[in-house]
């Protein structure tokens, strides 16, 4: 809460000087150190550093990478394979970034949940939450453009399906298509420009991100209990307190990112891309990279028309409208209670839908026949019902577990259980000095 | 939040399993779903976190591929520089690159002229182009080698390719390869038809039979080693070779690793230490 006032003195002649004129240091100072957090903060809050790491690293590697890639339909493909095999470390460079989209994509998706577990878009946090859903649509974008630039099968037939998607849309769709292709057809033009945007891209998400912290540091933290910060007893300072817990799950997080870059650096890709793309031969399944499964299991759920809306355009807005959903989910949450720890209902709903998201990521790989299509239109049924009806209904109609008066008091309260220690030391702490 | 990870993996397995008894449900009968035997796992040498290329092996699977494979199979993307890595000395690559004969130009004159192979030249590929390739090949193009062994792999399903995660499991491509190679001497199943031209192999991965006829017999290739003259050493050669030549690199990668995994484990016990002591004395 940047309610209070800044605490920042600088120590030198030069700090006093460069405070006066442009108050960066002060702005990190407030920001990333003085800045108080709540002390009861679990590692499924430590995902938000992970992930502006995880764009640090994407944006290095990608540099780099693009220092030696040929964006053209006659190049690309070697031009990556020389990365592979002749630039120093170009493999490890390559698998960086190709695991590093997984792994941004895993850290984003527990940070999503993290977020409808504990709440955590609710008021006064709608903005907020609706710049973290524009980060991820850009990353969608992103990501997809990155895996076309490879050019192997898997990029052209991609490329190809998810681009079709528009045509479903009337009167403009063919017309938005061609603009993205630069034709009629996935080609030199198409990749050329997906390339420019893949570079491009992600240095709008890091502008997005910029404002997405911002308006964290507007309205603070939430936290496990939901209960808004009362007083000086309830947070601890990010530095040194955030930072350590924030550096040890990163550490842990990258260790497992390590281990499939270096020992299983092509389980989370598609055999089939190491093929250079041909537009003769269509193979046998065509499959999105896994994180955009559940959403392909959506576009194929929808098999049949209502009224004027065939099946093909009913998929796309089903699809489309599966993210949609998410940005007005502020308003459809109607508890006054904020997190799931005090809604036993929700909890279980909750747990549902992530079972579900799985559940639907693997039928995304499935192909489109027989009883998958079935499991498909349930498992599309539930995650609208969960936002649509679930988060409405259920706020009104569920009553929630007595909630704590403050922070400090659940803490005291869960630390009874085991022995704790009393609330009064740590909080008060002085802020950098520890550091 | 381990409560939270437990739950989610519980969750997904669940969800998970119930799909795949489905699965089961519409997998009887003619073949629908390929290749219709799945490849054995073998042992090879560059499996596991520890894994190094059997040189010898490569150099057997490289025989292989001279003397066989290479009547059809290019392998564009592999100078021959690069056959260092199968433990030949400098002199030794460049006998081996001046044993083929590689097209060059134009000269001064403005012809294209031939010449014998140097090191930094690619492997020359045994026919001018795809259509080629094709015409000679009952209309299917032998796919070119330099990335055969990462561009296909079997699908492991459920919960296997879950295991996968922990046991390592990368060697669908090999092990793909020598099933197909060793998989041709099967008799189709009474009432099951084979098109014309194309031949029976219960471990193609893109149908039942296909166009590459049984490429290689016992006592084929002389091996000066010892090691048995057989199609399934043959097979097992050729793949570790084929794995070489789509990751040259899986040595370096692996060590490289290792001293990653040991350097961040060792950072997190530091890391978690200081955290500990930080939040030693506020209640959390």
């Amino acid at each position: 809460m940047s309610g209070g006032h800044s605490t920042y003195t600088p120590k030198s002649g030069l700090g006093r000087w460069i405070d006066a004129r442009m108050p960066l240091p002060r702005l990190m100072y407030d920001s990333f150190v003085a800045y108080p957090v709540p002390r009861n903060l679990n590692y499924a809050y430590t995902f938000g550093g992970i992930l502006s790491i995880m764009l640090v690293a994407q944006i290095l590697t990608g540099v780099v990478l693009a220092m030696h890639y040929a964006s053209d339909t006659s190049l690309a493909f070697n031009s990556v394979e020389k990365i592979m095999r002749d630039v120093n470390s170009g493999w490890l460079l390559r698998y960086l970034h190709s695991n590093g989209a997984s792994f941004f994509f895993i850290a984003v998706y527990i940070h999503i949940m993290r977020g409808l577990y504990y709440g955590s878009y609710k008021a006064p946090r709608e903005l907020l939450w609706i710049l973290g859903c524009i980060i991820y649509l850009l990353m969608m974008a992103t990501g997809f453009m990155g895996y076309v630039l490879p050019w192997g099968q898997m990029s052209f037939w991609g490329a190809t399906v998810i681009t079709g998607f528009f045509t479903a849309i009337p009167l403009v769709g063919e017309w938005i298509q061609q603009l993205l292709l630069g034709g009629f057809a996935v080609d030199n033009p198409t990749l050329n420009r997906f390339f420019a945007l893949h570079y491009l891209l992600p240095f709008m998400i890091a502008g997005v991100v910029v404002l997405h912290v911002w308006a964290l540091h507007v309205t603070g933290q939430t936290n496990p209990t939901g209960i808004e910060v009362k007083s000086k007893t309830d947070t601890v300072p990010f530095t040194p307190h955030a930072t350590a817990k924030d550096a040890f799950a990163m550490v842990v997080f990258l260790a497992v990112f390590a281990y499939f870059v270096f020992y299983l650096p092509n389980y989370l890709g598609h055999p089939d891309n190491y093929t250079v793309a041909d537009p003769l031969k269509t193979p046998a399944h065509i499959v999105p990279e896994w994180y955009y499964l559940p959403f392909y299991a959506i576009l194929r759920a929808i098999t049949f028309s209502i009224g004027p809306i065939n099946s093909k355009l009913g998929g796309v807005l089903a699809m489309f409208g599966s993210i949609a959903v998410l940005f007005v989910v502020p308003w459809l949450d109607t508890s006054k209670v904020r997190s799931a720890v005090y809604r036993p209902w929700y909890k279980l709903f909750f747990w549902l839908f992530v079972a579900n998201c799985i559940f639907l990521g693997w039928l995304g790989s499935r192909p489109a026949e027989g009883t998958y299509v079935a499991m498909a239109q349930v498992g599309t049924f539930y995650y609208f019902a969960f936002f649509l009806i679930i988060m409405p209904v259920l706020g009104l109609i569920e009553t929630p577990r007595r909630l704590p008066n403050s922070i400090t008091e659940a803490v005291l309260e869960r630390n009874k259980g085991h022995g704790g220690v009393a609330i009064t030391s740590g909080a008060s702490a002085a802020p950098a000095s520890k550091g | 939040m381990m409560k939270i990870l437990s739950g989610l993996a519980v969750l997904g397995l669940l969800a998970a399993a119930g799909g795949a008894m489905a699965e089961e449900a519409h997998n009887a009968a003619e073949p629908t779903h390929f290749p219709i035997h799945k490849p054995a796992e073998l042992d090879w040498s560059f499996a596991g976190p520890f894994g190094v290329y059997d040189k010898g092996q490569l150099q057997r699977g490289f025989k292989v591929y001279r003397e066989v494979c290479s009547a059809c199979h290019s392998m564009k993307l592999v100078p021959f520089r690069t056959l260092e890595g199968l433990g030949y000395s400098e002199a030794q690559v460049k006998a081996i690159a001046a044993a083929y004969t590689v097209t060059d130009g134009p000269n001064a004159d403005g012809e294209m002229f031939e010449r014998p192979g140097i090191p930094s030249d690619h492997f020359p590929s045994p026919f001018p182009n795809v259509e080629a390739a094709a015409a000679a090949n009952n209309g299917a193009a032998p796919p070119d080698f330099s990335l055969l062994a990462k561009a296909r792999g079997v699908e492991r399903g459920f919960p296997t390719f879950i295991f996968d995660i922990f046991t390592q499991y990368a060697e669908n491509g090999p092990d793909y390869i020598h099933a197909l190679l060793t998989g041709y001497d099967e008799e189709p199943p009474a009432g099951m038809e084979i098109a014309e031209g194309t031949h029976y192999n219960p471990y193609f991965i893109a149908g039942k039979s296909l166009a590459m006829a049984k490429p290689i017999s016992d006592g084929q290739v002389t091996y000066e080693d010892g090691s048995p003259e057989t199609v399934d050493q043959y097979a097992r050669d050729v793949a570790a070779f084929m794995m070489w030549a789509a990751e040259p690199h899986l040595e370096d990668r692996k060590k490289t690793g290792f001293r990653v995994m040991v350097f961040l484990l060792l950072f997190a016990a530091m890391v978690y230490l200081t955290k500990r002591k930080i939040w030693a004395d506020v209640a959390h």
